[in-house]
């Protein structure tokens, strides 16, 4: 092909060779292409639907670990949890202390911490009423937790009915409880309308409130919690399990060094501290996780497209078998024929990448929409969309443009004749 | 002055188990100006012999030259050069692209000669009009009656000035007044000087050539 369009130079004793100026290629094959309309609409159809699928696939996988981004980091990147290790033989207690709440809130970063221990209560059922009545079944074994007032706070508990311990139940020992929302269907209590009471073992506990749900510690659900006082007078609690810390956003890593030094000075190396992973390390791993699902699903949508493409290609140069003859007869090779059907082809796929860009788009915002969430998506990707519709078309027309080019134009001819 | 065509001893062979023999050892000439015709039955190597002609096809053996080109050493390129701008094509079926206009389909056979684009409209409505259908040049080829195809199929193989023009059963679809006016339109492009070589069955389209050579067999049997 030549880029001028002037005729090739003749030679004395030389054939003219063929030649065809890149002009004329565009117009044969966008003659080509509109020869049929409907044949093009439907190949640029199967594309548009490939692109659309991946765009979609990889604007919704964008929108979706943001949100899940989003909720990781108000949650799981501001929680500390900590607990105290077993103490070496012969060695202190690392037991945490009693006031770790009010320490830590002290804290720069520090939004509320509060206590948590599972309480020993003897293997002790618990019963939705005070009267033990042997000929019914509703004790049951139900985990029973000694919280400090500020824990409800650190877990973002939110009240179904009634109210929740202070610190006045704490001091006093008062044998008052909350209940899990779990636990109080278990044992039969509904709205705390009158004074009503469960017993663990012969221990009788007024319910003061019961909970209708936990932002963390997602087993408060299903226990019965009393104040920490109340722990240590009854079952001899002998120190919290566990100091659960909600913090601000990013504070977590540096509190997290901190926190075994406030609470325990003297045994900072005594105490586990469980803090989230740096939050970028992990949007990273769930970006990157649901990239390669929803690009394994564009990938496929995108496939179904190419062989779609591939098809329509392949049967069109099997309907033009006799104008490839003819060309062929008029001086066209093989090189001209190849390029004018991957031109036609990758045309179309990258067309097909524009409208399947702007369908994918609308899919993703239209989602997004639906759902309250705010759409998210690379400008690349619609941008790359035509490139990568090109080179579908392009990869596609591959094996068709190349058959036609391969065939003889006395057989093209006799074919379409 | 060499002879414009010039096969020696071509053969072309189809099918390699038992290969079935289409020309056997074919010696043959066309000098520059002449008006042939080819005639032969059904099957009797006809229409091989203008494939080779024509560069659409290879022979299994023997040499060709166009012009003192050995045509045989040609790359895919140089074939497709020479049928560009030394060969024009008139088929039995006209071969005309349905969906484009009549002028498009004369203006196709410059794209592959490397001509400038500028003045190939006027170019291809030239020899439509030297074959009397310029009016016609908006029409598809589709509204046309098969005279009118046929005129439409020669203004396409003339337009790029060939020096040889290959009509292949040219008037085979044609009913007899439009044989006459088509052999009309091909004298006077003989008139012109171009070399014509005619393949047909019909004894009066051969009677038309001056020079008319028998196809049996494979083999050229004589020349009149």
């Amino acid at each position: 092909m030549t880029d001028s369009g002037a005729a090739p130079r003749e030679e004395a004793g030389r054939p003219p060779v063929a030649a065809m100026s890149w002009r004329d290629v565009v117009f044969e094959s966008f003659a080509g292409m509109f020869a049929r309309p409907g044949r093009m609409l439907l190949t640029v159809l199967g594309t548009t639907i490939g692109l659309a699928a991946l765009v979609a696939t990889l604007g919704l996988s964008q929108t979706a670990s943001q949100q899940i981004i989003g909720r990781f980091d108000e949650l799981a990147a501001t929680e500390i949890t900590v607990s105290s290790l077993p103490a070496a033989e012969g060695q202190p207690s690392n037991a945490l202390p009693w006031d770790a709440g009010r320490r830590l809130e002290r804290l720069n970063g520090v939004v509320s911490a509060g206590t948590l221990s599972a309480v020993d209560v003897g293997g002790r059922l618990v019963r939705g009423s005070p009267i033990d009545d042997p000929r019914s079944r509703a004790a049951f074994k139900i985990t029973v937790q000694a919280a400090s007032p500020s824990l409800f706070t650190a877990v973002r508990a939110r009240v179904a009915s009634g109210r929740l311990l202070d610190g006045g139940h704490s001091l006093r020992g008062d044998q008052v409880a909350v209940l899990g929302p779990n636990a109080a269907e278990q044992l039969g209590v509904g709205r705390l309308d009158g004074l009503r009471s469960i017993a663990v073992g012969d221990d009788v506990f007024l319910v003061i409130g019961v909970l209708e749900g936990v932002e963390r510690k997602h087993d408060l659900l299903s226990s019965v919690i009393i104040p920490e006082g109340t722990a240590r007078a009854l079952y001899r609690l002998p120190a919290p399990e566990a100091v659960v810390v909600e913090t601000r956003i990013g504070a977590a890593s540096m509190l997290s060094r901190q926190v075994p030094l406030a609470l325990r000075p003297d045994a900072a190396d005594g105490l586990k501290v469980a803090s989230p992973e740096q939050p970028q390390q992990v949007r990273a791993g769930i970006q990157s996780d649901l990239d390669l699902l929803f690009l394994m699903l564009g990938g496929v949508s995108l496939l179904v497209g190419a062989i779609g493409i591939a098809n329509v290609t392949l049967v069109s140069v099997m309907e033009r078998t006799g104008e490839i003859g003819l060309r062929r007869a008029m001086g066209a090779t093989r090189r001209h024929i190849a390029t004018q059907f991957l031109l036609e082809s990758a045309t179309m796929g990258a067309v097909g990448g524009v409208l399947g860009a702007s369908a994918g788009m609308l899919v993703v915002v239209g989602v997004a929409f639906y759902q309250t969430w705010t759409p998210v998506i690379g400008p690349w990707i619609p941008l790359l969309a035509p490139v990568v519709g090109g080179a579908t078309g392009l990869l596609a027309g591959l094996y068709p443009a190349l058959r036609a080019a391969g065939l003889e134009p006395v057989e093209a001819l006799r074919a379409g004749t | 002055m060499p002879p414009l065509v010039h096969l020696e001893k071509v053969s072309r062979s189809f099918g390699a188990d038992v290969p079935v023999r289409a020309l056997r050892e074919v010696d043959f000439e066309v000098a520059s100006g002449e008006r042939v015709s080819v005639v032969g039955a059904s099957g009797s190597g006809k229409t091989t012999l203008l494939n080779i002609i024509g560069c659409l096809d290879r022979q299994t053996s023997g040499r060709y030259w166009i012009d003192g080109v050995d045509v045989a050493a040609l790359t895919d390129r140089g074939r497709a050069g020479l049928r560009s701008r030394e060969i024009g094509f008139v088929f039995q079926s006209f071969h005309l692209l349905s969906y484009r206009s009549v002028l498009e389909n004369v203006m196709l056979a410059e794209v592959y000669g490397g001509r400038e684009r500028s003045g190939r409209a006027e170019r291809a409505l030239a020899a439509l009009d030297a074959v009397g259908i310029a009016d016609r040049a908006d029409a598809l080829p589709t509204r046309l009656s098969g005279g009118q195809r046929q005129r439409v199929a020669i203004a396409r193989a003339i337009v790029g000035r060939p020096r040889i023009l290959l009509c292949d059963e040219p008037t085979g679809n044609l009913d007899s007044a439009t044989t006459a006016s088509i052999l009309e339109l091909l004298g006077s492009l003989y008139d012109d000087g171009l070399t014509i070589i005619v393949i047909t069955h019909d004894a009066g389209v051969a009677a038309w050539a001056e020079r008319k050579v028998r196809i049996t067999d494979g083999q050229i049997q004589d020349t009149a």
